[in-house]
Parts: C-alpha cells; structure tokens; sequence
C-alpha cells in the first residue's frame, strides 16, 4: 500500500512500516522549548524524575530558546529565564538566549531540524519545518517533558490532505497570500488532526524560506503538520549538509484533494479576528491603519525585509503610522545590514527591534493602543493577540505592510513596485 | 482522577458564535502565560472573550462549547488555567489537536461529544471511563468519541506526569 511523507516519515522512525489511523511509539531527532513552555516542560520534567537521577535522552537534540519575551519585560520573566539557563547548564542542553531570534529559525538556521526528521516542538508552528520535508509537530509542556526524558512520542499517525497549486504567483504576490488564502479555503478547523502535503509546480521555485511561511501557517488549519514536498528544494541561510528527499508514493491515499490556479491570485488578508476570516485585498482596500509590523516565525526572514525594503526605498512611511521590525534572527539581521536593506528600512522609518517573538504574542515590544488598527505580517489576529484585545488586527504579506506603512491604509503593493 | 469516576455537576455551556473555535488567546492571553503561578492564571482565564467567567464559574461545574475548543497555541497554560478556575470536566463538540493532549496531559477530563443539545446550567453527570454524558436535567444520555487507549490509562492515573513516573515509558 502506498504512503503519504508522513506516513513515510513516521514508518522510519517507529521502525515499521505505519499507516494513516494507527497510534505508534516514534523515535524523535530532536525537540524544543520555549521560554513560554519551557518552564512548565523542566517542572514536569523533574516531577517525573523525582530522585530517580535520569537526565535528558540526549542532550545535543533538546534545545531551550528564549525568544517569546526578550529580553525579559519584568523580573518574573527573567526569573523563568534564569530557570532555563540553569536547567541547559545541568542537563548540557543547548540554550539559545536572548537577541537569537525566534526558535522556528534558529531550529532550521543551525541544521537541528533536517529534511525527513520527526521533529517535536513545544510550539504550535513547529510545523515551519514542514518547508524543509520534515515530519514537525507542536505539542505541550508535559508531552514535551516526556520526550526530553524518552525520547520518543506516541502519536496517532494522520490522514493527509493533498493541497496542489499551479501556475505562477503573479508579481508582488507571495508564498504568504498563497497561504492565507488556503486558510481562508480550508478555514481554521478545515485540517484538525491531519497532516497537508503542498505540492504542485507553483512551489518548486520557492525558497526555502517561502516554503517555511507556508508551512507554519498549517497550524492555523489546526493540522498536525504540513509538509512541503521537497522537489526543487535548496538549502538556504549558509546550510550545508547532505539529505534525500522523501517524497509520497504513487498510490498514496489521500482524505481529501485540492488544487488551486494561482496565476491571479491577488494579495490577501486576513481581518479581524481570526486568521480565517481572509478577503482579497481589493475588499479591504483603504482601510486606514496606524500600526504596521513585519515579524514573527512566518514572514521575517531576509527575503521578507528585502520585499519591505523594495517597496520603502527611497520613500517615507506615514506620519500617522509607526512601522516595526522584528528580524525573525540575528542571522537574519546580520544578512540584511550586510546587503543594506537594514539601512534602506531605517532610512524609510522603520522602528528595529532585536530578533525575537516581539509583538506578535503580545508580551511587549510593540503592544497596540485601544481601537488601534494594525497591518501585520504574523500568523495570528485573535483578539487580544497582541496584548490588546481591543485592537484589530490584520495579517498579510511584508510587501502589503510596507506598501501600507507608506500611505497610512491597506494598499495593494503594485502601486509601489 | 479515578477514571472509574463518575462527575455530577451543573454545566456552563458556551453557545453559537461565542462556543465554537475558543481559541487559547481567548483562554489565556499570551501576556500573562509567563508565570508557574496557576492562581495567577486562573485569575485572567477567558478574560477576553467573558469578563464575567471567573465570578460566574462555580468551581467543579463542567465548561461546555462548540467546535474545535482550544485551537491556536500550544501552551499548557490553558488547560491549566481552566483547571485551576475549578472547571471539573469540558465537552465540547470536538478539539483543538494540542489542547486535548494537553487536557489529558495535566489529568484534565475532556470529552467530545459531536452532536449535544446540552443547556446552561443542566446537571449533567459525566462517565469517564464509559465515555457517557448524561444530561439529567433533559434526560439524554449522549455517547462521546472514543479516545485512544494511550490516553484513557494517562487520564486513568491523572495525567501523563504520575503515568511516566507510574510506568516510565508509554506503554500501548
Ligand atoms: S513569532 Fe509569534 S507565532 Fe511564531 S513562535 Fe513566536 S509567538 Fe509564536
């Protein structure tokens, strides 16, 4: 009987051949925490151990970040900083801390993460990693505290959604509208406890990290992962390493089949209050904004800031709009002062933070004022997303930010390119 | 938990548009996740969505919603939350993948039950190990969706911290 990738995935790592609908036991190659759900995983984690002495399974492959708020906003945070930095010492567990960057890049950025892995994070967009062919899955803290020590999980092995696209993106639209528009396609609930495969002629010149922002927005589907298929993949952010594609068979059984033409495709966005609610962005079209902020695990990387930086260069935002950056890494950041479009977005206004989670999750750097309307690049408009529960948020491309930030409303970025 | 247990209590039902797809935002803002203090936790829990949770919510009462109950993040904060605020058991119409794990997880009783008519404030009596919910108020037994036996022995010893320590491994 034929496979789907995780089917495939999963089987090398039970270490039998596992099919859609089964429960199984598999061997991990790595997993990761955060200062959100770090905390929680060592407090259960030494619960479980209690004075029985037994450590992480293997220290090399458990990695701590701190990056959802850093550096820390109050003294309670930094005390569970402290927590972490204690714990990675104790066990020889890397930790990377404040001013990194955001977990779901650094796991791919430093190759803990590699194409046909069974990856487990202690986050809901561990599925990034589905960009580079990975079996990557968000869990909880005490599941996470469980396969620090076994290393292994039990899951139930999941149907497959077979997503295929054809065509070309037109100019100025990118792997970010492709995915909110299969969000708004599928909605919010539309993948629960299934896996996607993308895949079609459409994706096979994206870069890697166009696939990563596809990817990571399978858990707004509420998917267990999402992969990419790995045809025309090149490892990108200086990786080298050698890996085999993993690709589905024919004869691979699929719960449901889509196929969309994105040829003309246009921009998207997706409105208040939740991701699924996505218009086109003729609909939206003028409505006024003071908030714009290019950030967070699915739209931060080089290729998002140059895509800002097109657009602003030699232009100045907004007087009513304040524009943020939060580099998803400081790799990221190096990259983009060495090639200049650091300077072109500071040049244009732009307000820099360290490279962090930042205003996404609303803990600080960057919280919305009431009735406040902000255009931003992450994965999540839920109310109070950003620390505000009354602000609007609306999510779309870095390119429909920065054309936004320039004119004070949500602006179609061809005006600008 | 005892999973032989059987849970008598009134239910608190969110219902239409304010049930379905209850996100972990709305459960527990990510502003506040920072902390091990639960009571701190329980103090803020579905804030956003009813103000007035916290003062209404007798503790032991059973939570109740629509679809896709706890979709977004990941964090444990939110079953937690719910469970520190006192809520006993929660039926919703189906799950957000990670926050059912994590319900189970922390020894949480969650249950689905596809199709229901339950009312607020029905007395509702929850068998766990049966998978039964009988709403005594209306005088419907309803049958909820099988879970995997991996999870019924975690919730079995109250969560998956006392079953590893039970067993060490996972046993299927
Ligand atoms: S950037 Fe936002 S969505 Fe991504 S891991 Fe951080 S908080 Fe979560």
């Amino acid at each position: 009987m034929g496979q789907t990738i995780s089917e495939k995935i999963l089987s090398a790592h039970a270490g039998y051949p596992v099919y859609q609908g089964e429960i199984a036991v598999v061997h991990v190659d790595g997993i990761m925490a955060t200062d959100t759900t770090a905390p929680y995983a060592i407090t259960a984690f030494r619960e479980i151990v209690g004075k029985s002495g037994r450590k992480v399974w293997n220290p090399s492959r458990c990695a701590l970040v701190i990056d959802h708020a850093a550096p820390a906003p109050t003294e309670k945070i930094s005390n569970l900083h402290v927590m972490m930095r204690e714990f990675a010492r104790e066990q020889g567990c890397p930790l990377y801390d404040v001013g990194s960057g955001i977990c779901h890049q650094i796991m791919v950025e430093e190759a803990f993460v590699r194409p046909g892995d069974v990856f487990v994070g202690a986050d809901s967009h561990t599925c990034t990693y589905g960009g580079l062919g990975a079996f990557a899955t968000g869990v909880g803290s005490t599941d996470l505290a469980a396969v620090m020590l076994t290393g292994k999980i039990w899951l139930k092995v999941p149907q497959t959604i077979r997503i295929e696209y054809t065509g070309t993106l037109p100019k100025g639209v990118t792997a970010k509208d492709l995915v909110l528009f299969t969000v708004g396609q599928l909605s919010i609930s539309g993948a629960t406890y299934q896996a996607i495969e993308y895949c079609g002629s459409a994706l096979e010149t994206l870069s890697l990290s166009s696939r990563m922002t596809i990817a990571n927005m399978s858990a707004e589907m509420g998917a267990k992962t999402g992969i990419v298929h790995p045809t025309g993949l090149t490892l990108e952010f200086g990786l080298r390493y050698d890996w085999t594609p993993v690709l589905p068979d024919e004869d691979a059984e699929y719960v449901r089949r889509y196929s969309f033409d994105v040829s003309a495709l246009q921009p998207q966005v997706a409105v208040p209050h939740s991701p699924d609610n996505v218009k086109d962005i003729r609909e939206v079209e003028g409505t006024k904004i003071t908030y714009a902020f290019i950030g967070s695990c699915v739209n931060a990387r080089l290729e998002d800031l140059q895509q800002a930086a097109h657009i602003l260069r030699g232009r100045h935002i907004h007087p009513n709009v304040r524009l943020l950056i939060t580099p998803a890494s400081k790799n990221v950041m190096l990259a983009a002062v060495q090639d200049g479009t650091m300077q072109t977005l500071l040049e244009a206004g732009a307000t820099m933070t360290n490279a962090a989670c930042g205003a996404c999750v609303g803990a600080h750097l960057g919280i919305p004022g009431d009735g406040e309307v902000v255009i931003s690049t992450a994965n999540r408009n839920f109310k109070g997303r950003m620390g505000n529960p009354n602000a609007q948020i609306y999510l779309s491309s870095a390119a429909v930010v920065a054309a936004s930030a320039l004119t004070g409303a949500i602006t179609h970025p061809a005006e600008f390119l | 938990m005892d999973s032989h247990a059987c849970i008598r209590a009134s239910a608190y039902v969110y219902e239409g548009a304010l049930g379905d797809n209850i996100d972990t935002d709305r459960i527990i803002p990510g502003k506040y996740t920072k902390t091990l203090d639960i009571s701190l936790l329980a103090s803020h829990v579905m804030e956003d969505l009813d103000p007035e949770f916290r003062y209404r919510f007798i503790p032991g009462s059973i939570l109740v919603a629509g679809d896709n109950f706890g979709c977004g993040s990941s964090r444990e904060q939110a079953p937690i939350a719910l469970k520190a605020a006192g809520v006993s058991v929660i039926i919703a119409r189906y799950f957000a993948r990670i926050f059912f794990r994590n319900a189970i997880n922390i020894g949480l009783p969650v249950l689905e039950v596809p199709h229901h008519a339950i009312a607020h404030g029905a007395i509702l009596e929850v068998h766990l190990r049966e998978g039964t919910v009988t709403d005594i108020s209306a005088g419907v037994v309803y049958k909820a969706t099988r879970m995997p036996k991996v999870m019924v022995d975690i919730l079995a010893e109250g969560g998956l911290v006392p079953y590893l320590q039970k067993y060490g491994d996972y046993v299927l």
